[in-house]
Formats: C-alpha cells, sequence, structure tokens
C-alpha cells in the first residue's frame, strides 16, 4: 500500500528523518512511536505533501510524493497535531467546505456530513464556531474531516493528544472502527495506546527507525528478560539459592530483602520457555510457605527506554 | 480551477462572517465621502475627479489591512497544513484567496456609485471617464491585493504582513510624485511603475494596453511572489 524509501529530511542543517525505510500494508493499523522531536510528525508530513522530502520517496499504491501529490492527497485523510482548524468557521459550514474541495455534490454533501457527525458525535456542536469548541470536540471535528473523503489511507497525528480519559477511549474506538476496513498510520507518544490500538509499531528515534514490529514481537526480540518475584515464609536464602539454580536457565538469584521469617528473592531469567511451573515444582519439595509468586515480562515502556536513549 | 471556487466562496464569506468586511467598507466610504464631498462644491465641477485622485491612497491603506490575513493567519493557526493536504495545490490557494479580496474590493465600490448618481442629479457628468474610473479602481485594487497577498505569504504575523504591504502600496502610489530629486534618464522608468499614474490615465477615460499591462503584470508579479513565498515555506 505504502513504501517509505530512504526518506530523508533536513530543516536547513537539522536532519529530522534520517534515511527511514518501511512499508505499510493494506487494512493495517500502524503506530509510529518515540520521544518528542523523534521525526513522527515530519515522516507524516511529507507522506500527506505538506513539506517536501530532502531525498527518498514515498510511493503510495505505486504513486509517487513527487510526482503524483494531488491523486495521492486525494486518497489520504490527514488530522495535523492538535487539529488546526479555521476558528471563526461553524462545524457544519467547515466540514461542508471541506466536502465541497474534496469533490463531494449534492445529497451525497449532506449524507456524508450526517453520517461524519453521527460517527465523530459531534451532532450537538454542529452549529458552533470551531473557536469556541473544546480541545476534546475540536480533535472530533478534525477527525471527520479526516474521513470526508472516505479515504483508503488514514493519517493521524497525535490524535488523542490533550484528551481526557474518556475521550481517549472514545477516539480510540473510534480509530479501532475504522481500523478494520482503511489503513492508519498514527502518531503518538502514548506507549499503551500504541499497545491497545496498533497492529505494528514502529519506534523511531532522532530520526531513524530503530524498532519495527508488533508489540508482542518487539517485547521478545529485545532482551525478552523475565523477572520472577517469589515471597517465602520460613526459609533461607542459602538452599533456596542453591536449589533454583538447579534450573536450567535461571540467571540470578538475589535477595530483595528479609524481614522476621519472610525471605523476598528476585529471579531472572532470559529464556522464551515459561520457567515458573519449575521454580513452583522445586518449592513445592520443601516445606516453605509461598506466599507471593508473580512475573514480570519487559513492558514496552522499557523496550521504548532502552531503544530511544540519548546516545 | 473548481478548488479555486470553493475557496474563494470560504475566503469572500470568511470577510462577511467575521466584522472585517464591514469595518473597512464602512471605513473607506467614511474616508472616501468625507474627502470627496468636502471640495466638491469649491470647484463647482460634475465630475468624480477629487474621488480619483484619492482613491489610490486610501486603497493603499484598506486593501493591505484586508489582504494581512489570508496566508498569514493560515500560516499562524497552522490551517495551512490541513488546507494544503487536502487535493488543493498552491495555485489554486493564491487564486481563490486573491479573487476574495478583489471581490471585496468590488464589494466596497458598489455603494460609492452613489456618488455619480448624486453628481449627476446636479450637473452634466461625463460618464466616460466616471466608467473608466471605476474599471481603473478595479484594476489598482486588483493590483494592491496580490500585493498585500505576497505580505502575507512572507511572514506569519498579521501585522507585520500589512507594514509590508501599506509600505509596497504606498510607495507604488507616490513613486511618480517624488522624482525631483532623481536625474532625467531614471524619470520615465520611475514615472512608469507609478500606480496612480497608470489609474489616473484609465480615470481620465482612456484605456491604454500600456496601462492595463501594468496593473496585470503587478498581479502577476505580487501573485507569483505569494507563489513562491509558500513553495519556500514546504
Amino acid at each position: 500500500m505504502i513504501q517509505v524509501e530512504n526518506l530523508t529530511k533536513y530543516y536547513h542543517t537539522l536532519c529530522a528523518v534520517d534515511q527511514i525505510n518501511f512499508d505499510i500494508q493494506k487494512g493495517e493499523i500502524l503506530g509510529l512511536l518515540g520521544p518528542n522531536g523523534a521525526g513522527k510528525t515530519t515522516t507524516l508530513r511529507m507522506l500527506t505533501g505538506y513539506v517536501q522530502p530532502s531525498s527518498g520517496n514515498i510511493h503510495v499504491k505505486g504513486l509517487s510524493v513527487d510526482t503524483h501529490i494531488l491523486e495521492i492527497k486525494k486518497m489520504l485523510g490527514y488530522l495535523p497535531e492538535s487539529a488546526p482548524l479555521y476558528h471563526d468557521m461553524l462545524v457544519y459550514d467547515y466540514l461542508n467546505y471541506v466536502a465541497a474541495i474534496r469533490e463531494i455534490r449534492g445529497d451525497q454533501k449532506l449524507a456524508r456530513i450526517r453520517r461524519l457527525a453521527d460517527l465523530c458525535g459531534i451532532n450537538e456542536v454542529m452549529h458552533q464556531p470551531i473557536g469556541e469548541l473544546s480541545k476534546g470536540y475540536k480533535q472530533r471535528v478534525g477527525l471527520a474531516h479526516a474521513m470526508m473523503n472516505d479515504p483508503e489511507v488514514l493519517v493521524l497525528d497525535e490524535p488523542t493528544s490533550g484528551l481526557d480519559p474518556n475521550q481517549i477511549v472514545e477516539i480510540r474506538k473510534i480509530i479501532k472502527e475504522i481500523g478494520k476496513e482503511k489503513t492508519i498510520i498514527l502518531s503518538t507518544h502514548i506507549l499503551s495506546e500504541a499497545e491497545a490500538t496498533c497492529d505494528r509499531i514502529v519506534i523511531i528515534s532522532q530520526g531513524k527507525i530503530v524498532a519495527d514490529g508488533s508489540s508482542e514481537s518487539l517485547k521478545r526480540s529485545t532482551g525478552g528478560k523475565n523477572i520472577m518475584y517469589l515471597s517465602l515464609q520460613n526459609a533461607d536464602f542459602a538452599p533456596l539459592q542453591e536449589s533454583l539454580a538447579e534450573i536450567n536457565g535461571i540467571e540470578n538469584v538475589s535477595r530483595i530483602s528479609e524481614t522476621d521469617s519472610v525471605l523476598n528473592v528476585r529471579l531472572a531469567y532470559q529464556s522464551t520457555d515459561d520457567l515458573r511451573p519449575d521454580v513452583y515444582r522445586k518449592i513445592k519439595q520443601t516445606d516453605w510457605i509461598l506466599l507471593d509468586f508473580h512475573q514480570e515480562t519487559q513492558s514496552l515502556e522499557n523496550i521504548f527506554r532502552e531503544l530511544t536513549k540519548e546516545s | 480551477m473548481r478548488q479555486v471556487v470553493h475557496i474563494f466562496r470560504k475566503e469572500f464569506s470568511a470577510y462577511f462572517i467575521s466584522p472585517i468586511a464591514y469595518i473597512v467598507i464602512a471605513i473607506f466610504l467614511l474616508i472616501t465621502g468625507w474627502f470627496f464631498f468636502a471640495t466638491f462644491f469649491l470647484f463647482n465641477q460634475a465630475n468624480l475627479r477629487a474621488f480619483y485622485t484619492l482613491l489610490p491612497v486610501v486603497f493603499a491603506f484598506v486593501i493591505p489591512a484586508t489582504t494581512m490575513r489570508l496566508i498569514s493567519e493560515e500560516i499562524n493557526v497552522g490551517s495551512d497544513e490541513i488546507l494544503l493536504t487536502m487535493p488543493v495545490t498552491f495555485r489554486d490557494v493564491i487564486l481563490g484567496k486573491f479573487l476574495a479580496s478583489v471581490a471585496l474590493v468590488v464589494a466596497m465600490l458598489i455603494p460609492t456609485i452613489a456618488y455619480p448618481l448624486t453628481v449627476s442629479l446636479m450637473g452634466q457628468l461625463d460618464w466616460g471617464p466616471v466608467v473608466g474610473g471605476y474599471l481603473g479602481a478595479i484594476f489598482l485594487g486588483a493590483a494592491f491585493s496580490a500585493v498585500g497577498l505576497f505580505a502575507s505569504a512572507l511572514t506569519r504575523n498579521q501585522i507585520i504582513a500589512f507594514i509590508i504591504g501599506l509600505a509596497v502600496c504606498f510607495t507604488l502610489t507616490l513613486i511618480d510624485k517624488m522624482l525631483y530629486f532623481l536625474p532625467q534618464s531614471l524619470l520615465g522608468v520611475f514615472a512608469y511603475l507609478g500606480a496612480d499614474f497608470h489609474f489616473q490615465n484609465i480615470a481620465k477615460g482612456i484605456i491604454d494596453s500600456r496601462d492595463i499591462l501594468y496593473f496585470v503584470s503587478i498581479c502577476f508579479v505580487g501573485l507569483y511572489g505569494a507563489y513562491l513565498a509558500l513553495l519556500q515555506r514546504h
């Protein structure tokens, strides 16, 4: 659907996007993740034709942004960051204007505006000036704007930034809903959001792609370090360490604390197999009392922090 | 080309949705009306000479005020990102906005038709120069609109856009009146650059292709400058 090849953008001497490559399949929801200033917005702006790449190319359905930008714009719907809309226009007038530019005519126009108003939940603000709307409503009007031409590819730049938790849930629901049939690219720096809505995540840092894959595959590929926590009553550390070390794969057993008769222990292992049954079997052989037993996989947050650390 | 019409419609109605059009038209009528009729009866002549003498200077103030927001506001609010990622070209945007501004100039001139009508009641009015004057006024307004649009494309600050537009329009208006300190050889060139000079030619009722060409080239230079300014920004 979309091929990004060696895409590079310089602002004067600052390199915002540095030779990035990725493909987007039809029907995919792709999340572009990265810290502030990583080049997410610039990438999206190049895709939508708002800025021109310094070098490299983007193809949408085989058309290059260099030569066929008008055709590409017709296929795309774009919601820029924080939805910069015309403040003194009424919502209805604005959507009407967008529909006119998108060459939707007559009966179809009204039907389309109605449908989008229902989908985005903006019926009650249709006759208010955009400048007087709350941020959440503005974002929804922006979303309606982006979907006006029933685009094959929807590009959303931080669609949930600045919204309250209820609104975030609603916007995500809308995105999921549209994502069933459309290709969506969204940028965000909220990791849980990317995890919840995206099929695939691309992490950008300092203009370069540092990771690409589904959230599960990212977790697996980058270290995949698992950590187990145990709390035991009436146990001693030395024999525990000895017996656990026999399990294949355990790298490190360390004591976190020992109060009264409760021993807290941390186990680290690097394995794709689940070692919890083995650990449990070992404990069962003794007369120690197991108070707490849980495992943590390395979260997306950790991976993100590791990958985007300033070098 | 249809996109030009949509953008034109949106921009033109934006003038009338906000108070801009009403304020500008009211001030324009107040100034021209006052200065025209204040001296009209002293001359005891049934023509619009005084009105046309005044018009370029008033336009030089008023038109940059109406064009200053056209592009700079979009850049400032960021709505250009929305506009330019829809299937429109720079050409559509600039032409649409330019035509909206010209249409506002026409809207501004329409109430002044009361002046020649009033004058024709009082004496024998020669309608040739009047019609020529209105035609010239539209050309002049178009040229200043193009200059104002160019100024607006240069900056995200509306005040700066206004001042640049005002400075250029004012210079074009007055340049042929400041020729006394120039060497003889340059006089012809600078006189030709003066907007007032060409406008007064048309307002005499003589429609000369050189005068038309002058205004058309100012429009072209202004609009092309605006195009380059937008291109450079993206």
